[in-house]
């Protein structure tokens, strides 16, 4: 470690003040793997586990493919972060097939959980601050770090391509600076090659579902401590039904770089000086942490509870439960036609599956005579204020959605269509193309949509909707058959709540800002003018009280130039919205 | 050749020399060979006396292979290897393990033959397309020509695989229409003023061992093509002992160079892998390395003075300073030109006195890393004897069945990780005893144990017999060939590592059947890095174009080097093998300086090889 800090004196301190500096953060970083410690781990897990899902289930060959891939090359392992249970599960089941045990690279809220945080170092996470922007030595020792292990082939290394859980279920933008780190020794030449194997974790229930609804609807999240957790021991006498992890198909870095890096560009600095990724290199980062979360995406298994989850937000008054097997089964074939993972049970009549759904989920619905509706059921024993009433539904609505969500990807394409095809101003293909690229750049923030890959998302779209015979493609028109009209009103319903809600974030930054709104103010305040609306009946979209949808929302005007950043506020420019 | 290795007392060696000026002229046996009086004004004293390569090389070499023709390896009826003839040490020899050795590692087999077209068909020869007034202009001026069909295929190619595959199949591409061998600078001043006047294509060929096609004819020549064979202009003019330089034709090869200056009692130290049969000119022509570079230095290094050839007159500089500041060294212009902007006629070059003592060495190393770790210490202590060259396991192992494994002893060691340092030491007794000392020390702080003399002597004898094992391969369906670049230390290992595991994936990809041969090894040392040498081979058997899967991976493993910090070549030089990554690996305006200058120097491209630009 030393090398780094002769190579950071940018400060002028002496090379002994760097050197101690550099210590201070490899001790505060460094994980302590310690065999007796992760049986430890394995023996308490293996009982929770056992208490909280009827099962876990591990595409088998995928561990196959992962041991091989072990054998060959350094692996990096990017699962997707929907709960807490992700690392756990991941380092649990590595110990389970005799794997080497992966470290991990966790957010630093952890380690100050006592004791736990030290547990956690033990059996192989080593913890790294949240936002280290400027810190140059920070950055050195912490990607020398994870660069030394990887070299070493000391163990897998195993993050979080999102950085932090997704509290939505959608997965988030992805972040590019650990895949950056990972990704140099090969660029650099001190590796052949380095294999990143994506892993998709998905949940029947999410043990922190009504945790994250909360959270997004402003109360704020329990500060990760000894204490909550023991209070989370609740959570281990309820059913969480089945956990999925699929490894998917290791993607080699040599591979994914070749004709788009040229590694030489690393051949005129000596390979310790860290070195800024240039501008070809970024993209190249970019666009290949999308297509790997995209694999995590696609290999993501569905429970039938997502498809009835969509339907049911669909029909916030409820439907019947005939009509809601009907529909399942619909929606069923429609996901299975656009390539959906879904894991439904063979033998089982359709109305079997849903009220097995149904149960799990119950404290989501009420069931009454045939009938489901989204609804608070622990109802608060005193009576509540309106407000408290609409945050309770919310809490209801955005549970709800996050299932919902884990969907979206297999819709999402044809959704856009379908809604450009609406929105456009006529059938000729370039106008839908025209409209759809609108709502794609709108959305990019949403959703995982590679950049760059527009036309190829339209003529996926297109191909599937013609595939299922809504669409005809024509030459030069989109033409939406007899029998269409079902999907296409489906489809463009999965995108309303979106639509909707960034057509709340625009109204109220036209409407009801002030020259001077600070970043702080601002989801308080939208969210305040949406319960408004909702309040006044002017609104039924619950999910525009979302924070992550509003932060989305502001960070696609910002970007489409509708709003402008200002020092520390923002400085509103109502002539360029566009919705 | 390498047979000076005995000790010599300081009277010894000055017998030799009393011995070397003694010596008489001997009468040249063949006529058409004798040096012909020659108009230059060159001041000569005591012209040495040396047969020259014959004109009529396929005489003596092959003409589809390496070498001599009566020195090649076979397996005898026993299944045994041998190496016929009487040039080599090795020659005479039985090489009991090699079978075993060429059958495990390629997965060859004895019964699977692939023999060469025994003879070569003159029919498959075109005829020439001849300038018919240059070449009365030519014979007018007194100049041997020739438009036998055997000459003119002879200097047709060098030795990369796919231009000796392609012999070895009997497909002759484009040859050169004459071949002409001047005998003096002057003979060379008038073949290039008469090939402008007459607008003809000019290759000029040396010892013909070019591994980059720097030789081949370019297929979209429509002019006449001349080689221009400097063979016989081989003598050695003048020896200065006070300045310690000779004065010497460019045509001479390195093995006559070497013997006669160590008939006076000298040696230039430069010797390259291919100084049997390589020829001064070439070296400067190519930026050569030889083997003993630690003592002597480079071609760049040894050469005082350049004599060349251009369309535009001859090029030289007005004194043998040993050095000078004025502006960039016009030396530099020709050293690697490759035979693009002329012919070097004359070359003087630093001489040193024959040492007192050589004495050979060898370290074994647990694994390559601690080998390469010492090496670097080495070159950081600045005490690399004058060769210090490092095998990998892989070529240990072949080694085996020369260095009859008195590593048995080892057990410490695994074998499957050896890996051997072979070194040369030389200069006077005492001094080379402490040097020896100096590095087995540090040898040691790597876990480098010494491994004896004669098996470092037979490191080296190796080199100059493996490129007759390339023909012993390509008789049972066993391709392969050799490629070099230069590479910082701290990259050694990974580029090694690297390129190695590039060529094995490449050849599976590809469709080779057996794992290949890919092995790499330190041949040179410099402050700043290391030279690395990659041997690769393959049984291409079940392979419907093996010359174009040979080439798409050397391809990818020249990528491969560039992409790991190391250069387009070392010493090898560029020719049109490699022309294609120049600009990457000189910048666009470095290439357009070249250019500029070849512009300049060769407006019509009379020197129309097509080389490097």
């Amino acid at each position: 470690k030393q090398r780094d800090s002769r190579n950071h004196k940018q400060s002028g301190d002496s090379t002994e003040c760097v050197a101690e500096e550099a210590s201070l953060i490899l001790d505060e970083m460094a994980h302590r793997l310690q065999l007796s410690t992760v049986r430890f781990f394995v023996f308490t897990l293996s009982k929770a586990f056992k208490r909280l899902f009827r099962s876990v289930c591990v595409n088998e060959e995928g561990i196959q493919r992962l041991q091989q891939a072990v054998q060959e090359h350094p692996v990096v392992l990017l699962p997707s972060h929907r709960s807490y249970m992700d690392f756990l599960m991941m380092s649990y089941l590595l110990y389970m097939y005799d794997l080497p045990l992966p470290v991990i690279a966790a957010g630093m809220d952890f380690m100050s959980m006592k004791f736990v945080g030290e547990m956690l170092r033990m059996s192989g996470a080593f913890f790294i601050r949240r936002s280290f922007g400027g810190d140059k030595l920070y950055w050195a020792v912490f990607s020398e770090y994870v660069k030394t292990m990887l070299r070493n082939g000391y163990a897998p290394i195993e993050f979080f391509l999102e950085g932090t859980r997704s509290r939505t279920c959608k997965s988030l933008t992805p972040k590019t600076g650990l895949l950056n780190i990972v990704m140099e020794p090969f660029f650099k030449g001190e590796l052949f090659d380095v294999n990143l194997v994506p892993v998709s974790i998905s949940y029947e229930r999410i043990l922190e579902e009504s945790l994250y609804a909360r959270e997004l609807l402003g109360i704020p999240k329990p500060k990760e401590s000894t204490s909550g957790l023991l209070k989370a021991r609740r959570v281990l006498s309820e059913d969480y039904g089945s956990m999925y992890v699929y490894f998917g198909h290791p993607v080699s870095v040599r591979s994914l770089t070749e004709g788009k890096i040229t590694r030489s560009q690393y051949n005129l600095l000596p390979r310790c000086i860290p070195q800024k990724p240039s501008a070809d290199t970024h993209e190249f980062l970019n666009d290949a942490a999308f297509r790997l979360v995209r694999i995590q995406e696609e290999n993501m298994v569905l429970k039938p509870w997502v498809l009835i989850a969509t339907l049911l937000l669909q029909n916030p008054d409820g439907m019947d439960l005939s009509s809601l097997a009907e529909q399942t089964d619909w929606l069923r074939h429609l996901a299975l036609a656009f390539g959906a993972y879904l894991d439904w049970p063979d033998h089982e009549a359709c109305s079997e599956v849903i009220s097995c759904s149904l149960a799990l989920h119950r404290h989501l619905l009420s069931v009454s005579a045939g009938h489901v509706q989204l609804s608070v059921t622990d109802a608060p024993q005193v009576e509540s204020t309106p407000e408290e009433a609409v945050f309770h539904q919310a809490v209801v609505v955005l549970s709800c959605a996050s299932y919902r969500n884990q969907i979206l990807h297999v819709f999402l394409r044809p959704a856009l269509l379908a809604v450009a095809m609406q929105s456009a101003n006529s059938n000729r293909k370039d106008d839908v193309y025209n409209c759809f690229n609108f709502l794609r750049n709108m959305f990019s923030n949403e959703f995982i949509l590679c950049p760059g890959d527009s036309v190829q998302d339209f003529e996926e779209a297109c191909y599937l909707l013609m595939k299922r015979g809504v669409l005809q493609v024509l030459e030069h028109e989109i033409v939406m058959s007899a029998s269409g009209h079902s999907t296409l009103a489906f489809l463009s319903s999965v995108l309303d709540p979106f639509l909707q809600g960034y057509q709340v974030v625009s109204r109220y930054l036209c409407e009801e800002t002030n020259e001077n709104l600070t970043e702080k103010e601002f989801i308080p305040a939208v969210r305040n003018f949406a319960l408004k609306l909702i309040l006044a009946g002017r609104l039924k979209c619950y999910e525009a009280l979302s924070s992550d949808l509003q932060k989305n929302a502001l960070a696609a005007f910002l970007r489409l130039k509708a709003v402008r950043k200002v020092k520390v506020t923002y400085q509103v420019n109502f002539e360029g919205l566009v919705l | 050749l390498m047979a000076s290795s005995s000790s010599s007392s300081s009277a010894q060696q000055r017998l030799r020399i009393i011995a070397g000026h003694l010596q008489k002229r001997p009468e040249d046996e063949n006529a058409s060979v004798a040096a012909q009086e020659c108009k230059a004004e060159a001041p000569r004293s005591e012209p040495s006396s040396a047969t020259p390569v014959p004109r009529r090389r396929q005489e003596i070499m092959k003409w589809n292979g390496w070498g001599y023709s009566d020195s090649r390896f076979l397996f005898n009826k026993k299944g045994q290897a041998e190496f016929t003839g009487k040039r080599y040490r090795l020659s005479g020899l039985i090489l009991p393990s090699l079978k075993d050795w060429f059958e495990g590692t390629f997965g060859a087999n004895l019964q699977h033959r692939s023999p060469a077209t025994p003879s070569l068909n003159l029919s498959a020869v075109a005829p020439p397309n001849l300038n018919q007034p240059f070449v009365e202009d030519l014979k007018a001026a007194g100049l041997t020509v020739s438009h036998d069909p055997e000459d003119r295929v002879f200097r047709a190619h060098g030795h990369c695989l796919h231009e000796v595959f392609a012999l070895r199949e009997g497909r002759i591409g484009r040859v050169p229409d004459t071949v002409v061998w001047p005998s003096c600078h002057s003979d060379v001043e008038k073949i290039v003023e008469l090939a402008c006047e007459h607008n003809v294509c000019l290759i000029p060929y040396g010892g013909g061992t070019s591994v980059s096609s720097a030789l081949e004819c370019p297929r979209e020549e429509s002019r006449s093509i001349v080689s221009l064979d400097t063979s016989q202009m081989s003598r050695i003019l003048w020896i200065d002992e006070k300045n310690l330089t000779a004065h010497v034709e460019a045509g001479i090869i390195g093995q006559d160079l070497e013997r006669q200056l160590n008939e006076r009692g000298f040696c230039t130290g430069h010797e390259p892998d291919s100084m049997e049969f390589s020829s001064l000119g070439g070296w400067v022509a190519t930026r050569a390395s030889g083997m003993k570079k630690n003592i002597y230095g480079n071609i760049e290094d040894l050469v005082v003075h350049i004599k060349m050839v251009t369309p535009r007159g001859v090029i030289e500089k007005s004194c043998l300073g040993p050095r000078m500041s004025t502006g960039p060294d016009i030396h530099h212009f020709i050293l690697g030109s490759e035979g693009t902007l002329g012919v070097v006629t004359e070359v003087t070059l630093k001489i040193r006195p024959i040492p007192e003592y050589q004495k050979y060495g060898s370290v074994v190393f647990p694994n390559f890393q601690q080998g390469v770790a010492c090496l670097r210490e080495v070159a950081r202590q600045r005490c690399a004897p004058a060769s210090i060259r490092l095998m990998d396991n892989e070529q240990f192992q072949f080694g085996e069945f020369c260095f009859f494994l008195i590593l048995l002893s080892f057990f410490c060691f695994d074998p499957q990780h050896l890996c051997v340092a072979t070194l040369l030491f030389e200069g006077d007794r005492g001094k080379v005893l402490q040097h020896e000392k100096q590095v087995y020390d540090i040898a040691a702080k790597f876990g480098g144990l010494a491994a004896g003399e004669d098996n470092g002597q037979r490191g080296y004898m190796l080199t100059f017999v493996i490129a007759y094992l390339r023909d012993l391969g390509m008789d049972y369906y066993v391709i392969g060939e050799s490629f070099e670049t230069s590479v910082p230390w701290d990259r050694v290992l990974d580029l090694c590592r690297n390129v190695k595991e590039r060529i094995v994936r490449e050849c599976k990809e590809r469709g080779v059947q057996f794992p290949p041969l890919s092995t790499s090894r330190v041949t040179q040392t410099y402050d700043a890095g290391a030279c690395v040498y990659f041997y690769f081979a393959f049984n291409y058997r079940g392979l419907s174009d093996p010359v174009h899967v040979y080439e798409q991976v050397e391809h990818a493993a020249r990528e491969e080097i560039l992409a790991n910090g190391g250069s387009l070549s070392h010493h090898h030089g560029v020719g049109k093998l490699r022309k294609e990554w120049m600009k990457e690996s000189v910048s666009g305006v470095g290439l357009g300086m070249l250019k500029s200058v070849k512009e300049y120097v060769d407006p019509q491209n009379i020197f129309g090889n097509r080389n490097l630009l």
